[in-house]
């Protein structure tokens, strides 16, 4: 199925949940999806006989300065199909449903993102930083992320 | 030092050796220096190769330990991450007198390609521990793990043992 037959699809299915497409960029065609609807969208694409999205290729963190925002890369490993989702969020309230119950390879993927970008996965069984000290401050990819002077005593600059 | 040249002839001096019991425990001690390997990068990858065939790293007499209370250095080999120098401390400090430290490759040196925007890199383990023998190189090669161990055997067959305490009191 082509990205944007899955499009349609979901458009029909989910309304405005379903922001937008875009396959004008130069990477994947990706649908833009509110966050409210995610985990219903994914467990749609996953489940439903016509699309069978059962591989969770990678989920990212990104920053868009203002907002932050989780993308999801699919694959069919039964159709050979894939889609990219994206999904942005208010930096100051940046909660996305975790897809974590759907495909279990979204557990580690999202605590890198919650460690680096800062993203509060909702319904999370376990959000802890998974790269920086347990204890550290900041989400370190950030734009806007400063290093700390000190950490533990030990200085951080060169 | 010249040990072993009295060895090659010993009959010249009616089979006595003169010497100081200082040189000859020291002599023992550079000869077998058994290691906490604390691999962290690629630098471990090519101390893997150091200590295969090719280069045989045990023939300096080093042993690879797998606790730090049986071990006489500490080979830090690779990226020393905050996370990871809070854990070389405890590892240091679990060590037994006398200790060593072996830094290697650029990132332990000094935080190698780390140094400006490495946020979570200790920029040199010698921050949090002191370091007796540095090896550059990104990672370095075989032969120049090879010299750094043969300087730190230089340097352990040089030192003092006996009234230790006394002769630092008076240096102070």
């Amino acid at each position: 199925m082509l990205p944007n037959e899955i499009y349609d699809k979901l458009k029909t299915e989910f309304g405005d949940a379903v922001i937008e497409f875009d396959n004008k960029q130069p990477t994947d065609p990706f649908i833009l999806i509110s966050a409210d609807n995610l985990f219903d969208i994914c467990h749609t694409l996953r489940d439903k006989d016509e699309f069978v999205f059962d591989y969770l290729m990678c989920l990212t963190g990104m920053d868009f300065a203002e907002n932050v925002g989780v993308v999801y890369h699919l694959y069919s490993m039964v159709f050979k199909h894939k889609i990219v989702l994206k999904v942005i969020v208010p930096k100051s309230d940046p909660k996305v449903p975790s897809v974590e119950m759907i495909w279990r390879t979204a557990d580690w993927h999202e605590r890198e993102a919650y460690d680096l970008i800062g993203v509060q996965f909702e319904g999370h069984h376990n959000p802890i930083r998974i790269l920086c000290p347990y204890d550290w401050e900041g989400h370190p990819l950030r734009k806007d992320y400063e290093a700390p002077e000190y950490y533990h005593g030990m200085k951080v600059s060169y | 030092m010249g040990l072993l040249d009295r060895l090659d002839d010993p009959y010249e001096g009616g089979g006595i050796i003169l010497g100081k019991i200082e040189d000859i425990l020291n002599w023992g001690r550079s000869k077998s220096d058994w290691y906490l390997h604390f691999g962290l990068a690629c630098c471990a990858i090519e101390f893997m190769a150091m200590n295969a065939s090719h280069f045989d790293f045990m023939r300096f007499g080093t042993i690879p330990r797998t606790s730090p209370r049986q071990a006489d250095f500490i080979m830090v080999t690779g990226t020393v991450t905050f996370k990871m120098a809070d854990r070389i401390k405890i590892l240091y400090e679990q060590m037994a007198e006398p200790k060593y430290v072996i830094s290697v490759g650029s990132c332990s040196n000094c935080g190698g390609p780390y140094w400006e925007h490495g946020y979570h890199v200790l920029k040199g383990v010698d921050r949090i521990i002191p370091v007796d023998v540095y090896i550059p190189g990104c990672p370095p090669r075989p032969e120049a793990f090879e010299e750094g161990m043969i300087l730190l055997q230089k340097k352990i067959s040089h030192q003092a043992i006996f009234n230790k305490r006394k002769r630092l009191e008076s240096e102070v």
